[in-house]
């Protein structure tokens, strides 16, 4: 493989987030082996790789909700232990998960809000959270019914948009986007990457992208890792690479382990 | 999708009855019985009012004060305060089989602290309310920590209190401790003005649920815990939290039903409560339209299921007719309002609910 980066080549004193020698097992299954990667302030960081390289496993571990089995994670040039999901959140770093996590029987605006309701003690703002939401995803361009219906009775796109929109509006100096493309339509695509790019002009927020589209990430992003077999084995500038360099490598990887089963064969 | 924003700004809630094509007499039959399963509360408080006026009619001992109340505080009343702890359990996906047993053995640990023990009355009340909150709390250890599902949890530690009422009473009713009883009339009695104690404490502990379940934090994070257990994991909800919690707001329930019964019979029985008990309360959520699914329930749903079932007990025996045929009707109440949930769900999974 090509560029095999040391641990955190590359990185610089002003990266918001280190990731260094991470690694994580599901019993049998390796999910992520040597794990390194840096984020710069304002940077755009695409992640790609393969169906069950690991994407979503490492995005998990860096928004708190599961805990690496060795490893360090750096952020503003700290060390940190992310304890839960909350304390990820205390600290800045907001994730889309790739099942977005909304709840069918909340209304978009409570799913909106899920555990970081607006509360005037001991009852929920039902008002004011509504009238953000609503707000929030007219800013956004999201179209919707209502914010009062249930999830349940949104399209794909609606519901990965509504997801989207709470950790955009999350105010997260570190966005973790999942697949934030998956289900969405050219336009709705087009919507969220024009968040993207907003945020990226603004320079506040730093975001890790994990997509399959590489032509669609390509457009926004920095800069681009590639995730294969819980390793990052390519990083590049997105100027400096392309589609066809990317789609090259991850096919020229499936070739590979191809012949080698063959072989053993 | 192609509203404008304006338009969208004006839209409070779904339309009910989701579209139905003008003229199309299918589409109107589906639109009547989708309003009939969405407004579940409405369509249970109308049965309850035609079986009162129903019984009645039949005879006018039913609106009689003392069998009102009766109806009220010595039959519903259990059943809501049990439905309450239910109906938040099963709404965040569990369920509690043993609180019929903790209304068995909360009146009997009062009585012990009390005539053997020579505790205080109000710290032996306190105490015995207490053990509804430890029994829920061990079976939160067993089910959540210990991941057995609550179904096979609660029926073992359902047994093992029915076991230890049972030993240390030598399966023998005694009667209230007399120093107890001055108190125990707020509880629960069929005297006077306090033979509505123990419906309003239903009503109050209705009331306070109501909007814990519905305008409260605590309230939504058991839905979301009940509706996709993942989804409410990865957004931070302390799931651990929530379920120790209904079990123990579950196990309160049951032993301040078992106070109030043991209060209101005036004697303090092994045989009371138990699964029947228990039954009643599940009974009564399921009729007030709660999913066995997780997810969605409601606390007046449940009230109202409680009244219809006490109703329909209470009829039976003032009109005379043989109590026999009773089960019949509510199996059939509950077998309905399951086929409504489970139409609901469709519906929404549809998109049409
Ligand atoms: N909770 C878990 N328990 C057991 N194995 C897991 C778990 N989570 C992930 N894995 C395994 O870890 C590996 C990496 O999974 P992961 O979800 O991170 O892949 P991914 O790169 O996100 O793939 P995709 O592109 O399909 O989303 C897979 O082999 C998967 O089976
Ligand atoms: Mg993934």
């Amino acid at each position: 493989m090509t560029a095999e980066p040391a641990a955190a080549a590359g990185a610089q004193d002003g990266d918001v987030l280190r990731v260094e020698h991470v690694s994580k097992r599901f019993g049998a299954v390796t999910a992520l082996t040597d794990v390194n990667l840096h984020l710069a302030k304002g940077e755009v960081l695409a992640l790609l790789g393969d169906n069950g390289a690991g994407k979503s496993t490492l995005l998990k571990i860096l928004c708190g909700f599961q805990p690496p089995d060795t490893g360090r994670i750096v952020l503003n040039g700290e060390e940190v232990t992310l304890k839960s999901v909350d304390h990820a959140r205390e600290l800045g770093i907001d994730a889309v998960y790739q099942d977005l996590a909304l709840i069918n029987q909340l209304s978009v605006y409570h799913n909106m809000y899920l555990n970081r309701e607006k509360v005037r003690w001991p009852f929920l703002s039902n008002r004011v959270m509504r009238r953000e939401a609503r707000e929030h995803l007219e800013a956004m361009g999201v179209n919707i019914p209502s914010v009062d219906v249930q999830v349940a009775r949104l399209s794909g796109g609606q519901r990965q948009a509504i997801a989207v929109a709470r950790s955009v509006y999350s105010d997260a100096k570190i966005l973790l986007l999942d697949e934030p493309l998956a289900a969405m339509g050219v336009k709705e695509a087009a919507m969220i990457l024009d968040l993207v790019r907003d945020l990226k002009e603004h320079g506040q927020v730093s975001v890790i992208i994990i997509a399959h589209n590489y032509g669609q990430v390509l457009e926004v992003c920095d800069r681009v890792n590639l995730l294969q077999q819980g390793q990052i084995t390519f990083d590049k500038k997105s100027s400096e690479t392309s589609v066809v360099e990317l789609t090259n490598l991850v096919v020229a990887e499936y070739r590979a382990a191809l012949e080698a089963r063959h072989r053993s064969a | 999708m192609s509203e404008t924003a304006e338009q969208r700004a004006n839209v409070v809630g779904p339309p009910p009855g989701g579209p139905a094509k003008r003229g199309d007499p299918l589409a109107v039959l589906r639109k009547t019985g989708g309003l009939f399963i969405r407004q579940r509360e409405a369509t249970i408080f109308v049965v309850a009012v035609l079986l009162l006026v129903y019984f009645s009619t039949k005879s006018s001992a039913f609106y009689g004060q003392s069998n009102v109340s009766n109806l009220l505080s010595g039959i519903a009343a259990p059943f809501i305060i049990i439905a309450i702890g239910e109906v938040l359990l099963l709404i965040c996906g569990e369920i509690d089989l043993s609180v019929g047993f903790v209304v068995v053995f909360a009146p009997f640990l009062m009585h012990y602290l009390i005539d053997f023990y020579g505790v205080p009355v109000i710290p032996a009340i306190l105490i015995s309310l207490l053990l509804g909150l430890v029994v829920g709390w061990v079976n939160g250890f067993l089910t959540v920590t210990l991941g057995l599902p609550s179904f096979i949890t609660t029926l073992g530690t359902g047994f093992i209190l029915l076991g230890l009422t049972l030993t240390t009473s030598n399966a023998e009713p005694v009667n209230v401790p007399a120093a107890a009883q001055s108190i125990g009339k707020f509880f629960g009695s069929q005297n006077g003005g306090y033979a509505w104690s123990a419906i309003i404490w239903a009503v109050i502990l209705v009331a306070i649920f109501h909007v814990v379940l519905t305008r409260t934090r605590w309230g939504l994070h058991t839905v979301a815990v009940g509706g996709n257990l993942l989804g409410a994991r990865e957004s931070g909800i302390s799931v651990a939290r929530i379920k120790y919690g209904s079990f123990m707001i579950c196990g309160l329930m049951g032993a301040i039903v078992g106070l109030q019964t043991a209060f209101y019979d005036n004697t303090i029985d092994p045989s009371a409560g138990g699964y029947p008990a228990m039954f009643y309360g599940v009974t009564a959520a399921v009729i007030g339209g709660t999913a066995m699914l997780g997810g969605s329930g409601t606390i007046i749903g449940a009230f109202l299921g409680a009244i219809v079932l006490a109703t329909l007990q209470d009829g039976f025996l003032i009109t005379g007719v043989s109590a026999n045929p009773l089960d019949i009707y509510i199996g059939g109440a509950i077998l309905i309002a399951m086929i409504a949930n489970v139409q609901l769900a469709r519906r929404q999974a549809a998109g049409r609910g």
